[in-house]
């Protein structure tokens, strides 16, 4: 009887292939199109620049509390651009970028960030599920999709996006141990961007990667550098193969940075320095990726002012939907009315029939999201 | 038609919901091989195979949050929660996700998924083995919440909550599992849900319950007939939400006084609802302040205790008495 290892000793894969000086390792350097590049690098900057004016949006009153992405663009295109429209993406709520390049437009985001349920109807062909909020809780239905997936056996692979605070969740490794155990099509794309709003990541785990949680459960984990397009993608693409192809889960660990707040009802100031940030936007996204593009003799004329043009005209768009119709509250909570909620959108309509329209009023201040103390700007 | 105990009809139900539609799967811990503890998904690991009848590992979460999962891709899953008192370390996945699923959306997407659990005592059971909390799910908009009270409407409200297009929270009261037998028809039989059941008509007092307390409610009813002469009309309420409030308030204004029976502590409970509900819809017609009879607003007591605690037959006697008498 004795004292012996059961298994070999784990190791962890990190693959950073386009450094933050712009250097390439050519050997590793995955094989996308000129056109692809130009696209890829379109959907980043698409992201980054609705993310600005997002935040500028939130500070006039004309959207609520979002959650901004600057600094974590490559991690979610380069994961997201491995899928096919038929597969299915699950996000958390910072998800901008993949979400954009997943089929949502833009004035349907500003509409669900402008607390209109609306923007988050997915349309009626988007394999999409909408923004899920409480952390983690909604990696099991992505592994529930998976399931179903298989079940059918239709060819479908399940990206599932979550952050480095959601790996403290119960439910994150329910999903990941389900995903696992049922050896189902789904790729896991953790973002850690070091910072769960004041938490920072070694006091979020003891772990020396993210990506090693897998291994508990019998899957691989890679850890990429997640401002590093080209790495991501090349991870992604390779985890979503092995899915599509029956070989099970994989656990994708992107190291980035959250460069602006947790939400817009956040002060970073408070919990990290000035030098760390300064130091993260030497390795921004797109920066990397613009110099490399720029080699190539792909970076177009002119692409931030077409990006800004479809931005605005997206604004435009958003800033002219209907009123929101109270009444209309009722109309999803079952799929036939019971008669207590009949009764209730009847007192309503009643109510606003005798209160003439409503108060518009100045628009509220957004409110702080999960527990956040309120900010003096936040009051402002 | 064949004599069945609710475990039966259950399965019953089950199984011929799963022969008819490829989409319903089940899942939870030990349903397969094992059958459930209960027995209740009994041989439909061996009529059906390990990918539709699922034996999940231990995860309460994960088995309400995978079974939201495969709802939004299009099946129609069954979970079973092995005990409700477990049922805690999945509610946020059934308040955060089954119920909103469809709001959330805008109706893109729906859970038709049916949780089931066994509830309340009378099992000389362990701490979280013997509670009622129906109160919790009852509450949550989006959510419908179903509590049968025999073999053959068990079986029946199951396929109905199967075929639901919401999501279903489905409790079994483990009391009444090997309780009684009924005659269950072969072919599938359904029941609507939101409709409650008038089981013993009477002009003299409303007695409401459900589950394992309307034998203890239609017990005193027979007594009050045969000792007082007074005749109860007894409601069997078996859908809390969304509540039948107008069969509740027609009884009411027809007898004028009400007495409600349930397990669960008293406190923001069912009873509180169905009580106004009443007021609102009877004021004018009661003689009587409605009366609760319930367990009381402690935790578990253990089983010892507990006979103390849920209701019997002599406590709803003495309250339908003073309401009586008032």
């Amino acid at each position: 009887m004795p004292r012996k290892v059961l298994e070999p000793r784990f190791s962890v894969e990190y693959l950073s292939i386009l450094d933050s000086d712009g250097n390439l390792d050519a050997a590793l350097e995955p094989e996308i199109s000129p056109e692809q590049l130009q696209t890829l690098y379109r959907a980043m900057l698409l992201g980054r620049r609705l993310d600005e004016r997002m935040v500028r949006l939130q500070r006039q009153g004309r959207v609520g509390t979002f959650a901004p992405i600057k600094g974590q663009e490559a991690s979610q295109m380069g994961s997201v651009f491995s899928l096919r429209r038929t597969d299915w993406m699950v996000p958390s709520f910072r998800e901008t970028a993949a979400m954009l390049w997943r089929g949502w437009p833009i004035e349907k985001l500003l509409l669900f960030f402008a607390g209109h349920l609306e923007g988050g109807q997915p349309a009626p062909d988007q394999r999409d599920l909408p923004i899920t909020i409480p952390v983690a809780t909604q990696l099991p239905h992505a592994v529930g999709l998976a399931y179903a997936a298989q079940y059918r056996g239709d060819d479908v692979v399940v990206m599932a996006f979550f952050g480095d605070g959601a790996t403290s969740e119960g439910d994150f490794h329910e999903a990941l141990n389900f995903a696992g155990v049922w050896h189902v099509p789904i790729v896991f794309v953790c973002q850690n961007n070091q910072w769960a709003i004041s938490v920072p990541i070694k006091k979020q785990t003891h772990s020396r990667t993210l990506a090693q949680k897998a291994l508990a459960y019998g899957l691989p984990g890679i850890q990429v550098d997640g401002n590093d397009v080209l790495a991501v993608y090349a991870a992604s693409r390779d985890a979503v193969e092995q899915a599509r192809a029956g070989d099970g889960p994989t656990l994708i660990e992107c190291v980035t940075y959250r460069l602006g707040v947790h939400t817009t009802a956040d002060d970073p100031t408070k919990y990290r320095s000035e030098e760390e940030v300064q130091e993260w936007e030497r390795k921004d996204p797109l920066t990397r990726f613009a110099a490399y593009l720029q080699k190539k003799n792909l970076l177009p004329e002119g692409l931030e002012q077409e990006v800004d043009a479809e931005i605005a005209a997206a604004v435009t768009r958003f800033e002219a939907a209907a009123a929101a119709d109270p009444l209309r509250m009722f109309d999803h909570v079952y799929a036939e009315p019971p008669p207590h909620l009949v009764a209730q959108r009847e007192e309503m309509r009643e109510r606003l029939r005798s209160d003439n329209a409503p108060p518009e009023g100045e628009p509220h201040p957004s409110p702080p999201m999960r527990g956040q103390r309120s900010t003096s700007r936040w009051r402002n | 038609m064949a004599k069945l105990n609710m475990v039966k009809a259950l399965n019953l139900a089950l199984l011929q919901e799963m022969e008819r539609d490829e989409d319903i799967v089940v899942i939870g811990e030990d349903v397969g091989v094992d059958g459930g503890v209960f027995r209740v998904t009994e041989d439909l690991h061996r009529k059906f195979g390990g990918k539709r009848v699922i034996d999940s590992p231990l995860a309460e979460a994960a088995i309400v949050g995978t079974s939201i999962g495969m709802a939004l891709y299009g099946l129609k899953p069954v979970c079973e929660i092995q005990f409700s008192g477990f049922s805690f370390q999945g509610f946020h996945q059934i308040e955060n996700h089954a119920a909103r699923y469809r709001m959330r959306s805008q109706g893109r997407f729906h859970c038709q998924m049916v949780v089931r659990m066994p509830y309340g005592g009378g099992v000389r059971a362990l701490e979280h083995h013997s509670e009622s909390e129906e109160q919790f799910y009852a509450h949550i908009p989006g959510l419908k919440m179903v509590i049968p009270s025999g073999p053959r409407n068990a079986r029946a409200l199951l396929v109905s909550a199967i075929r639901d297009p919401d999501p279903v929270v489905f409790f079994e009261a483990k009391g009444l599992y090997h309780a009684a037998r009924e005659d269950v028809p072969d072919e599938i039989e359904t029941l609507p849900i939101g409709r409650a059941h008038v089981v013993r008509e009477g002009a003299d007092l409303t007695v409401i319950s459900y589950g394992a307390m309307l034998r203890v409610a239609r017990e005193a009813a027979e007594t009050l007939a045969a000792e007082n002469g007074v005749e109860c009309e007894v409601i069997d309420v078996l859908t809390l939400s969304p509540l039948d409030r107008e069969t509740l308030v027609a009884s009411v204004r027809k007898t004028g006084r009400a007495v409600i029976v349930h397990e669960a502590p008293r406190s923001f409970g069912p009873g509180a609802e169905i009580a106004t509900s009443i007021m609102e819809g009877a004021f004018l017609s009661l003689e009587a302040p409605i009366r609760r009879v319930t367990a009381g607003d402690v935790p578990f007591v253990g089983f010892a205790r507990e006979r103390a605690n849920v209701p019997d037959v002599a406590r709803v006697l003495a309250a339908a008495r003073d309401t009586l008498a008032y």
